[in-house]
């Protein structure tokens, strides 16, 4: 395991160990939780600029009132595959990802508790991407039930076929649950049962509390989706009528299903970015994270809480009143504990000796912007507000700040937090900092606009609309453009860095934490001679305390 | 690490300072790392209680579906006989039972006894997994008779391959026994497999009461 490896017993220097891996590991069916970390991220990655490119296309039909770009159903494929692939291709992947590479070295673990079983659950994502990207290639095109897949729209079949772009959708969401599933139970068991000595739970870093709340959510909602999947996938193909209210079936049975995943899903997105601004404020504010326990079991106080706020997706289908009653009293609650995290990062940046690197701008530009989607979800909680905005635009705004002003901010800001680390290489600050702004700007842009297109009735998934609605319309496009444009930067910058960037030391940002103590990149079973022995709490910035009583002997 | 060590395990305890290293013993660092019987067992468990919700999904949709149908059951069908499905029940109970003592006998090295209990809870299962199929054989309905008719052969169903899944594992097991030496290292595998089939056996049971008794 360190054959390839220096032997080193000397005081911690600055030494640069060969990379554990050559380009062509990442083809490879390897093992090591890092290059599945990297692996996760890039396929990812290259699944967000596709799921981008359908953006373009629908900012750029919506940028004239008339249906003019593209045909109709092509445009209900576009919105269907939008959502599902930046979702199911994009967001969770690269969450997966950047949980597999940061876990185990940040809780003290030489790999994950069953790193082939985390192989396979990689595997798949091509896979089911693949699927997803070809049923765009068979009669009828991709399926245009949007991404919820509502019956009974999403049983129609129009061509008949059994292999049709809805059959094809339901077989990858199916595949990309198993997979999620295999990754929480590694996830989950590596947290239990991995920890270094001395690492308590209240010695994890916040983040690995927010992995393990959010996997906890994968592994109670994702069999009731994978259960509603299975009774539509039955009603599409051999006639079932699970869902069919004409023979006795309950459309609105698959909306209890969908949602009481599909709600809690947007926890599992946001836990983890929640995490990445825990850690990310502590060392650009050089202060200890405020309220670091409570930080940490908030956390799991929402994992509770979303498993109880599902029906609010359901105020206008048919619920009755004292359910709404209770569903918004239950939604509002999670303003508490996610209030408690808001108010700890203030506290946190409050009085520090701030440094604007560019993971501390996309942590602050996703932080504010995390703020505002949070006003909005308030007012969505609230069934008069969400009655009269149901199916708008205003609710497409909303989820778009949390999507991409917080989640995909603090994705941005964990790539360039951890990208020293991983590449071993340091990223081009001028290119982030152009990146950042064109991403904040061009975010904002993009979805303030829908929250008066929505309050003034515009609704969603339409490929035409009222002329009164251009105005805004337009800004939102001309927006979306910017964000298309705003990935080019990034994209050179990682790839021009980590070929040519200046090399980067072990803790370039003065971190405290066990992933900042081996070398940049890691070694292959990431600490050297011996496991840390913890013997502090994270985040002693400021303390002058160490945080293992053998730092020594990791690196 | 082995459960004998009672130094660190798993750094629940917390080490408030270097002296308390001293009393670490630093040899036993290296081993810390890997229980991987432990780890594949707590991961399995996990993995179970996944699983449940989608049962407890499928439940809960037949439920509903029962509570608020307004033709339930589909022309002509009067219910469901209980009688054959009753006696299919206590035989999978039962094995449950059987299963414990293949545990118990591979615990205590009786290969054989272990062999001939585990053989027992396999024709047990098959058992019950024949009957379901005679059931199946002779119903009036189908997949597609409403919800009545949906609901009944997906609960089944999805249960029925659980069944099936559960003996093919047996038959692994009971297989991997012939292998020289093979349970000598940790018998996760057999554990595992019991485990699971305790499990196919509760979701039985709540199935059983769901569908027949409450007709």
């Amino acid at each position: 395991m360190t054959s390839t490896q220096t032997k080193n017993t000397g005081v911690v220097s600055e030494k640069h160990h060969h990379p554990p891996t050559t380009w062509k590991t990442y083809f490879s069916f390897s093992t090591d939780h890092k290059v599945i970390g990297i692996q996760y991220t890039v396929t990812a990655f290259i699944f967000f600029l596709i799921g981008g490119i359908f953006a373009m296309i629908i900012r750029g039909e919506l940028i004239t009132p008339e249906s003019d770009l593209v045909d109709r159903t092509v445009y209900n494929a576009m919105f269907t595959m939008h959502g599902t692939v930046m979702l199911f291709m994009w967001t969770f992947p690269v969450l997966a990802g950047l949980a597999n590479y940061l876990v185990p070295l940040m809780i003290g673990a030489r790999d994950m508790a069953f790193p082939r079983l985390n192989a396979v659950a990689f595997w798949m994502v091509p896979v089911f991407g693949v699927i997803l990207m070809g049923s765009f290639l068979v009669p009828g095109g991709a399926a245009q039930a949007g991404w919820w897949s509502y019956p009974p729209v999403s049983t129609q079949n129009p061509t008949g076929n059994l292999i049709n772009g809805q059959f094809l959708w339901l077989l990858a969401v199916a595949l990309s649950g198993i997979s999620s599933i295999l990754g929480a139970v590694n996830i989950v068991t590596t947290i239990f049962r991995m920890r270094a000595p001395g690492m308590g739970f209240f010695r994890m870093p916040a983040y690995v509390w927010t992995v393990l709340s959010a996997q906890i959510i994968q592994l109670f909602g994702l069999p009731a989706l994978t259960a509603g999947a299975v009774m539509l996938l039955f009603d599409l193909t051999v006639g079932t009528t699970f869902f069919d209210p004409a023979k006795g079936g309950d459309p609105v049975l698959y909306q209890h299903l969908f949602w009481f995943y599909s709600h809690p899903a947007v926890y599992v997105i946001i836990l983890p970015v929640f995490g990445i601004f825990s850690e990310v404020f502590p060392v650009y504010a050089r202060k200890p994270l405020f309220g670091y326990k409570v930080v940490a079991v908030s956390s799991l106080i929402i994992t509770g809480l979303s498993a109880v706020v599902w029906v609010h997706h359901m105020f206008a289908s048919g619920t009755p009143g004292w359910m709404r009653m209770l569903f918004m009293f239950s939604t509002m609650l999670i303003s508490v504990p996610t209030g408690i995290k808001v108010f700890a990062w203030v506290a946190t940046i409050w009085g520090g000796k701030l440094r604007l690197d560019t993971p501390m701008l996309f942590a602050l530009g996703g932080l504010v912007m995390f703020v505002f989607s949070g006003i909005t979800g308030i007012m969505l909680a609230a069934v008069p507000v969400d009655i009269h905005v149901n199916n708008t635009y205003f609710v497409v705004g909303h989820f778009h700040y949390v999507i991409y002003g917080a989640t995909v901010m603090g994705i941005y800001a964990a790539l360039y937090h951890w990208f020293p680390k991983m590449t071993g290489k340091m990223y081009y600050e001028g290119l982030g900092k152009l990146h950042f702004w064109l991403t904040f700007i061009g975010a904002n842009l993009n979805f303030f606009p829908m929250h008066p297109l929505g309050l003034q009735g515009m609704p969603r998934r339409v490929a035409s609309y009222d002329p009164e609605f251009a105005f805004w319309n337009v800004i939102a496009s001309i927006g979306g453009f910017l964000l298309g444009m705003s990935t080019l930067p990034f994209l050179l910058n990682m790839i021009s860095s980590w070929v040519g960037g200046k090399k980067a030391t072990d803790n370039p940002w003065r971190a405290i934490g066990l992933e900042w103590l081996v070398s940049s990149p890691p070694p292959v079973e990431n600490f050297e001679e011996q496991l840390p022995i913890v013997i502090a709490e994270p985040y002693g910035y400021g303390k002058s305390e160490d945080l293992v009583a053998n730092a020594s002997e990791l690196n | 690490m082995t459960s004998t060590n009672n130094a660190m395990p798993q750094g629940e305890r917390a080490i408030a300072s270097s002296d308390e290293l001293q009393q670490y013993d630093r040899a036993l660092l290296a081993e810390h790392e890997h229980d991987e019987e432990g780890n594949s067992m707590f991961g399995f468990i996990v993995f179970l209680l996944s699983e449940s919700v989608i049962f407890l999904s499928f439940f809960a949709g037949y439920i509903v579906y029962k509570t608020t149908a307004i033709d339930w059951l589909p022309p002509g069908i009067e219910g469901l006989e209980v009688r054959e499905p009753a006696i299919n029940t206590v035989v999978l109970v039962s094995s449950s039972f059987v299963i414990y003592f293949a545990e118990r006998a591979l615990k205590k090295d009786n290969l054989w006894g272990f062999r001939l209990f585990w053989l027992l809870t396999m024709g047990m299962g098959s058992y019950f997994l024949y009957g379901q199929a005679v059931e199946w054989n002779s119903l009036e309905f189908g997949f597609t008779s409403g919800t009545f008719g949906g609901t009944f052969y997906l609960l089944t169903g999805f249960h029925g391959l659980h069944v099936f899944t559960g003996v093919l594992l047996q038959l692994i097991m009971l297989i991997r026994s012939f292998l020289p030496g093979n349970y000598e290292a940790g018998h996760f595998g057999v554990d595992a497999t019991s485990l699971f089939w305790h499990f196919v056996d509760v979701i039985w049971i709540i199935l059983f009461v769901l569908i027949y008794v409450w007709q």
